[in-house]
């Protein structure tokens, strides 16, 4: 049950896109970490995601 | 080499008795639908009807599709596991990305759509919705996705210049633009048309633009990136908004604030418009995303569970006697308007945009593409047949009146009312008055473009569940969340014509391309402003109402670009060698050369003065002449001459387009069956998934 609870709350976060920084930063560690240097803020992170969300076709009609 | 394809199940015996008994049982719901005559009919039948339909369509039709025509390979790697770059390219979860997706494609346009066929009574549009959803639009968005995985991703105007060559490239690219314009225009003209009059819509939606920018700060200064607790704020700010603008319509002082006539309103979309395009995204436009996304999911949950559990009782007849082409709300017949009104819903090539370039892009497993691109497009489809639900719950008397503009009904409510009745749809002034007071609202008669309706009977569903008391809240609660998401669609679109305009002008200035150059950008976004605030404007000058010659033209452009789509998935079908198969898409692909040509013919050269643009033009023109207008008629008349004609070269414009690319795409299979020269396919190489078969990241 707690499980289950769990997986709605991860699932609501994800698909909202709550998570985002947490899941650019485990990306940033798994994939760049080696070439040095230091990830993004939270605050600048949001604005390149959301730059970077909304340069195309994103809502319908 | 064969790669491996779906494995296909074998059915036992129990699976084959539950589906023989669902196909048993969609086929009475249906048959009930389409032969029951009487007063009224249980909404439940829709639901059954839909639910059968759409079960068996994915069951069995799209496993054929996935399994025989396109092979879904699961063995194969998707874009997103070989170009993974964290950002555009990311494996993800099958059911987030069908999240993601269904918020992407669904839009006013199904709720609007079947709400202006009802006129034609419930069954014609029923039926299109289920059948073209199931044989035309399910498949249309699943095998642009597909096709599109198979490509790295590619845009459908990328895919289109590369499997056809330039021609198919640039008709494309126009017609995206084309459709971007139009749309944008007629959904402005909706929420125009909510808002006229009425102190409380148009506060409530004005102050989802302040809401929107707190928002928008919130997400970005004090808690950067916290989506959630920032949607709930907000979503409880827009129910204070709802309302706060109930209160704010008893002040007499204060709503005049708010009491606007139409093209009042449409000067200030249009600068309002402007200002979205030009400010940053995390500003407005993606709080106002979130706010909407929300809202939207939510509310259309609550209205199916409401219909679900209430089954309203359905009172509009099966089929009307508007089907000869005189209905009130938009002129034509019942062929081929029916076809053109309801896109989004059946068919809508809007989809294709976003089927190419941004969801095949997250697939994890190419075979996700069929619960996604087929799935998803069901779900639309559904939100579409609910639209139909709330807009034939209504009274019929009830709903022409609402719907029919002043231009055809008359401006006096005692002229409108006794014009319904001799349709033989009986309502009152009183049963008006009662209503509109109910719903908050001074006036229900002819708030056309089908919002009003809608909220009307989304109201009327809602209040009947939870409680009488609060209609009017229900009432500016749809409006509310109907605009909410108009101006979003409104503000992306905008955006969205302007990289386009940017990235054209490019070619010829450089620093015109550069997106962040705000000379450039404030040039394009004008441009495009100007283009959609042009038709804009005129609609809400035009005695029909504006929707009656705005949404067929939308209709036919939407339909046009899914045309373009279906031409580029019957290519690259013939391409690789499914010839055989090409019918899948060939065969919606010819409905719609079909409906978009005589509509568009229609719109064109019909001699009656609702629905060919140049008679009606000439008719105006004459009478300007004659000197028999009214003085403020004959103010606008040049006006609306002009538009006409220019509404007569866009349909033209649509109608030359689409036949060139299907011609193109004839010349290009024609070489393929022959061996002729053509460009060939440009499907990314095989490269093996290297992830274990149930492997998800979430």
């Amino acid at each position: 049950m707690k499980n289950t609870l769990y997986g709605l709350w991860r699932g609501l976060r994800r698909v909202s896109g709550d998570d985002a920084y947490e899941r650019y930063l485990a990306h940033w560690r798994k994939h760049h970490a080696a070439e040095g240097g230091q990830p993004l803020d939270r605050k600048a992170f949001i604005k390149v995601e959301q730059d970077r969300k909304w340069n195309g076709v994103r809502r319908c009609c | 080499m064969r790669q491996p394809t779906l494995p296909v199940k074998k059915m036992t015996p129990l699976g084959m008795l539950t589906w023989l008994g669902i196909a048993i049982l969609g086929a009475s719901a249906v048959g009930g639908i389409a032969i029951h005559r009487g007063e009224s009919i249980n909404s439940l039948w829709f639901i059954v009807a839909a639910v059968c339909v759409y079960a068996i369509g994915y069951r069995f039709y799209s496993a054929f599709i996935a399994a025989k025509v396109l092979m879904l390979d699961a063995t194969r790697a998707t874009p997103a596991e070989r170009l993974n770059d964290g950002r555009d390219f990311v494996p993800t979860n099958k059911w987030v990305v069908f999240g993601h997706h269904f918020a992407a494609i669904a839009g006013p346009g199904p709720l609007i759509g079947p709400t202006l066929a009802a006129q034609f009574g419930y069954l014609p549009g029923t039926l299109w919705i289920l059948i073209g959803a199931v044989l035309g639009g399910c498949v249309q968005d699943f095998v642009t996705l597909f096709f599109s995985t198979r490509r790295n991703g590619r845009s459908l105007g990328q895919m289109a210049r590369d499997e056809l060559g330039p021609i198919g490239g640039v008709a494309a690219l126009v017609g995206v633009m084309m459709i971007m314009i139009i749309l944008i225009a007629v959904l402005g003209l909706v929420v125009v048309n909510a808002m006229k009059h009425s102190p409380w819509a148009t506060s409530t939606v004005a102050a989802t633009i302040p809401i929107a920018v707190l928002i928008g700060l919130y997400m970005r200064n004090i808690r950067p990136g916290r989506v959630l607790e920032a949607t709930l704020i907000g979503v409880a700010l827009l129910l204070i908004a709802v309302a706060g603008g109930g209160w704010l319509d008893q002040q007499p002082d204060l709503r005049q604030w708010f009491d606007y006539d139409g093209p009042q309103l449409a000067l200030m979309i249009i600068a309002y418009g402007f200002a979205a395009a030009v400010v940053p995204v995390w500003l407005l436009l993606a709080p106002r995303d979130y706010l909407s996304t929300f809202m939207k999911i939510g509310t259309v949950l609550a209205l199916a569970v409401a219909i679900v559990i209430l089954n309203p009782t359905v009172k509009m007849p099966a089929v009307t006697q508007f089907i000869d082409g005189t209905g009130p709300i938009f002129g034509g017949e019942l062929f081929p308007f029916v076809f053109i009104t309801i896109a989004c819903g059946a068919i809508s090539g809007f989809h294709s945009l976003i089927s190419s370039g941004t969801t095949p892009k997250l697939l994890a497993n190419e075979t996700d593409a069929r619960f996604i691109g087929y799935g998803a497009m069901m779900m639309e489809s559904f939100v579409a047949i609910m639209a139909m639900i709330a807009a034939t719950v209504l009274d019929p008397g009830v709903y022409f009146a609402i719907n029919s503009p002043a231009g055809i009904v008359g401006k006096e409510a005692a002229e409108a009312v006794a014009k319904i009745n001799s349709w033989g749809f009986p309502v009152t002034v009183a049963q008006m008055e009662q209503l509109a007071a109910n719903m908050g609202e001074a006036s229900l008669f002819a708030r056309t473009g089908g919002a009003p309706s809608f909220a009307v009977g989304m109201a009327s569903i809602f209040a009947s569940a939870f409680g009488e008391a609060f209609l009017s809240l229900w009432y500016h609660f749809a409006i509310m969340f109907e605009a909410l998401f108009i101006l979003t669609t409104l503000d992306a679109g905008t955006r969205v014509g302007r990289f386009m305009l940017q990235d054209l002008f490019g070619n010829i200035y450089p620093p015109l391309g550069r997106t962040s150059w705000y000379p450039s950008v404030l040039l394009t976004s004008a441009l495009v402003v100007g283009a959609w605030g042009y038709f804009l404007y005129m609609g809400t000058l035009d005695p029909l109402g504006g929707i009656n010659s705005l949404w067929p033209l939308f209709g036919i452009a939407n339909q046009m670009l899914a045309a373009i789509a279906l031409c580029v998935g019957t290519t690259i079908l013939i391409k690789s060698g499914k010839l055989r198969y090409a019918w899948v898409t060939a065969l919606p692909l010819s409905w719609l050369v079909i409906i978009t040509s005589t509509a568009a013919w229609e719109k064109l050269f019909s001699p009656e003065l609702r629905v060919g643009f140049i008679a009606h033009a000439k008719d105006l023109s004459d009478k300007l002449a004659a000197g028999v207008l009214p003085p403020d008629k004959a103010a606008t008349a040049p006006q609306l001459i002009f538009n006409d004609y220019v509404d007569a070269v866009l349909t033209a414009f649509f109608l030359v387009t689409t036949w060139v690319l299907v011609l193109d795409t004839l010349r290009v299979s024609y070489r393929i069956a022959t061996g002729g020269a053509h460009p060939p396919s440009s499907e990314a190489p095989h490269e093996p998934s290297r992830v274990v078969e149930d492997w998800v990241r979430d």
